[in-house]
């Protein structure tokens, strides 16, 4: 229990009367990378929004216990603030909001305090730094005209900053080219030693880069199986079908 | 702030104002006479007592404007309100009397205190008043003209005469015949020729500014090849008691001169803002309006420009936000009068908790004017479903080289946005403010530093406690 970050039990979720997950469970604890994969539609961004609190989403049954605590009733922002991240599969654009500010302000509401400027742009150099990001990102508006790769990019550069005891990544490593999937996963390696993290992605290729502990697939709203880093190879050459039809396989 | 006063202003939490601090009041209502004495009092010229009394005659037959919100124009009882009123100089008031929620709003926009004092009403603005005059003696050595228009008419008849009224004539319409008949306090420049003031000229600095009258009128000549930034208003609150604000302001650009003239207006729910603005803009002058309107219970207000030397350009950018109960009807005109005119019109809009915003404009190309281009976009948000949004663009092209551009776009507050913003430690109101201040950059950043500042923490602070 000491170490336990995350906790999914028996979580039923349901949108607009689509019943999506189905009693599935989790348990993540720090320092421990897990990877869920699992084919489109299967529920993987329905699993991290409903953990960050997406209002959309109907709780049915279950829980979602963070550090230790049933969260069910924080808002999506106390989530935040109390350590939990995401990035986005499809960050959304925010027109006329200067990255800059817009991260500067975001820091301050999740540490809760007031920033020097100078100390914070030291932060902010060291990240961007490491992501290999141009300064001239800062004067860009949120997500606004950024390509597929600029947008992961930048919420990796937001998980930095952020520095989450969870990080939820719902397929960062899409979209990007070779260079940035190595640099993205430098960043994912900062931050996983101290925290929890899952990771969802279709590709064997992040975990070149980043070694999971273990490795999840979503089948008809549950975790189907479970291993380690050999499942995810599998599944690159052998898809999905052997384990939804295990009879055949 | 007395109980009646309150009443007046609704649950508008940031306006105030003490109806006692004044010494020379006249009845409500309007006749000839009150309109000689207001022309008696400031010891005026004949030639301006008997435009006031002409344009009287003019607001007395003349019929409302058939656009805007015909209806609520309906509701505005001319003879329920005070069309001469001149605040005491020596009147001091207390600051312990301000009521903390307007000292808590002023403190939250960042005003500094000595600041606060003078827009509560309980003091002269000392600090203020030094700059202005250091201000003005660097604009006197430059041969600049800066005063407040009574003084500008005593001072500078010959002027005055010769361009007041020139722009917007009494006959315009209703509202520019009262403004004329009445008009009271607003600002005289006039820039000689091949001067650049530097520094944005602000009305904040202005000896009478705490005057700020319901019926301004305020005119700017800036001669040829010069050029002129003037800031007007404020983004804290205004409250005023007489409920109509009727101001008339002619600009005028000389051949190859720029004038740039900004304002910030957030009146309190009561007012009707009824406002002319034109400029006339010579060979290759630069007119540009930056414009932002948030309060009132119903603001009409169109920023011109006509465009009568070849090669010269009009800017016009506006912003207004509506929330309960309010209607603002914004726009712009633009008039290519002649050849090679260019002209650009961005107007922002935000509706919330049930208020309008209309953008009502006129583009106009005569048929000696050719080789013109213009663009206007007009993007409206609105913050819920209760709350409206209209466009209504006229076009009158004569000139079939004209090369013309009208973007039109209304959207929501995406449920994506909020949770990716709330997913950042942002409370929905934050997120709301961030959202809505990114809508008003394009303005904003027009803006002078201070005056940017304090606007996005005004719709902020118009964000919260809104949601639930
Ligand atoms: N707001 C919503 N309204 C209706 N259906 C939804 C909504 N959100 C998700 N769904 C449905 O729920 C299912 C799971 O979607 P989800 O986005 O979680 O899949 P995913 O596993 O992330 O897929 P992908 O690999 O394509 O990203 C899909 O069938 C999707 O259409
Ligand atoms: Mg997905």
């Amino acid at each position: 229990m000491s170490d336990e970050i995350l906790r999914v039990e028996n979580l039923h979720v349901s949108v607009d009367d689509t019943r999506i997950l189905n009693g599935l469970n989790l348990t993540i604890n720090r320092g421990e990378i897990h990877v869920v994969m699992g084919r489109n539609g299967a529920g993987k961004s329905t699993l991290a929004s409903v953990i960050m609190g997406h209002p959309a989403f109907e709780v049915t049954e279950g829980a979602i216990f963070y550090m230790g605590t049933n969260i069910e009733e924080m808002s999506v922002f106390e989530r935040a603030r109390a350590g939990m991240f995401l990035s986005f599969q499809y960050p959304a654009v925010i027109p006329g909001v200067q990255v800059g500010t817009f991260l500067k302000k975001s820091v301050q509401s999740v540490r809760d305090e007031e920033l020097k400027g100078r100390a914070f742009r030291k932060e902010l150099n060291a990240a961007m730094a490491t992501l290999e990001m141009q300064k001239s990102v800062l004067s860009r508006y949120v997500n606004d005209g950024f390509s597929g790769g600029e947008k992961k990019r930048l919420e990796i550069l937001q998980m930095l900053l952020l520095k989450p005891t969870l990080a939820l990544l719902d397929e960062t490593d899409s979209g990007l080219d070779i260079d940035a999937l190595r640099i993205v996963a430098k960043g994912i390696n900062s931050v996983a030693p101290e925290a929890g993290c899952l990771i969802i992605t279709h590709y064997q290729r992040l975990l070149d880069h980043v070694e999971p502990h273990f490795v999840h697939v979503i089948i008809d709203g549950v975790i189907a199986e479970s291993g380690g880093p050999e499942l995810a190879l599998k599944l690159e050459k052998q898809g999905y079908e052997w384990l939804e039809n295990p009879a055949e396989a | 702030m007395s109980d009646e006063a309150r009443e007046a202003v609704g649950d508008y939490r940031f306006g105030f104002h003490d109806p006692e601090n004044a010494t020379i009041r006249f009845d409500k209502g309007l006749s000839e006479q009150v309109v000689r004495d207001i022309s008696a009092l400031k010891n005026e010229p004949e030639w301006m007592t008997d435009l006031r009394v002409k344009a009287y005659h003019h607001f007395e037959k003349r019929e409302m404007p058939s656009w805007g919100n015909c209806s609520e124009l309906e509701n505005i009882d001319f003879d329920n309100v005070t069309y001469f009123l001149r605040s005491s100089d020596a009147t001091e008031k207390d600051w312990d009397d301000v009521p903390d929620d307007i000292k808590n709003t002023f403190d939250r926009l960042g005003i500094p205190e000595a600041e606060q004092k003078w827009l509560g009403g309980v003091t002269a603005q000392y600090e203020s008043e030094a700059v202005y005059h250091s201000v003005r003696e660097d604009l006197e050595e430059q041969g600049v003209l800066f005063l407040d228009m009574d003084s500008g008419l005593k001072e500078h008849p010959e002027l005055v005469k010769k361009f007041f009224g020139s722009v917007i004539p009494h006959t315009d319409n209703k509202f520019a015949a009262l403004n004329t008949a009445v008009w009271s306090g607003g600002s005289f420049i006039y820039v000689p020729k091949n001067v650049e003031v530097e520094m944005p000229v602000q009305a904040y600095f202005r000896i009478n500014a705490k005057n700020m009258g319901q019926f301004e009128r305020t005119l700017i000549i800036v001669d040829e090849g010069s050029t002129l930034h003037y800031v007007e208003g404020c983004t804290a609150p205004t409250y005023s008691t007489d409920s109509l604000h009727s101001a008339v302001v002619e600009l005028i650009a000389m051949k190859g001169a720029k004038i740039r003239y900004s304002t910030i207006q957030n009146w309190s729910a009561n007012v009707y803002n009824l406002v002319t603005k034109r400029g006339v803009a010579h060979e290759n002058a630069v007119i540009e309006w930056v414009d932002g309107n948030i309060g009132s219970k119903l603001t009409m207000k169109y920023p011109a420009v006509l465009l009568k030397g070849e090669g010269a350009h009009a800017e016009v950018i506006s912003v207004a936000y509506a929330g309960a109960g309010q209607h603002q009807d914004a726009g712009a005109k633009v008039h290519h009068l002649a050849p090679n005119t260019t002209s650009s019109i961005l107007s922002k809009s935000i509706s919330k908790n049930g208020g309008r915003s209309s953008y009502r404009g006129i583009l106009q190309v005569t048929p000696r004017a050719h080789g013109c281009r213009s663009k206007v976009v007009c993007d409206a948000l609105m913050l819920d479903s209760e709350s409206r949004s209209d466009t209504y663009p006229t076009m009158e092209v004569g000139n079939s080289t004209a090369d013309l551009e009208h973007e039109a776009s209304v959207s929501k507050v995406s449920g994506d946005q909020l949770f990716y913003l709330m997913s950042r430690g942002f409370s929905e109101e934050e997120a709301m403010g961030l959202i809505v201040n990114g809508f008003f950059e394009p303005f904003t950043r027009e803006l002078p530093m201070e005056y940017a500042v304090e606007l996005n923490k005004l719709l902020e602070l118009e964000m919260e406690g809104s949601i639930g």
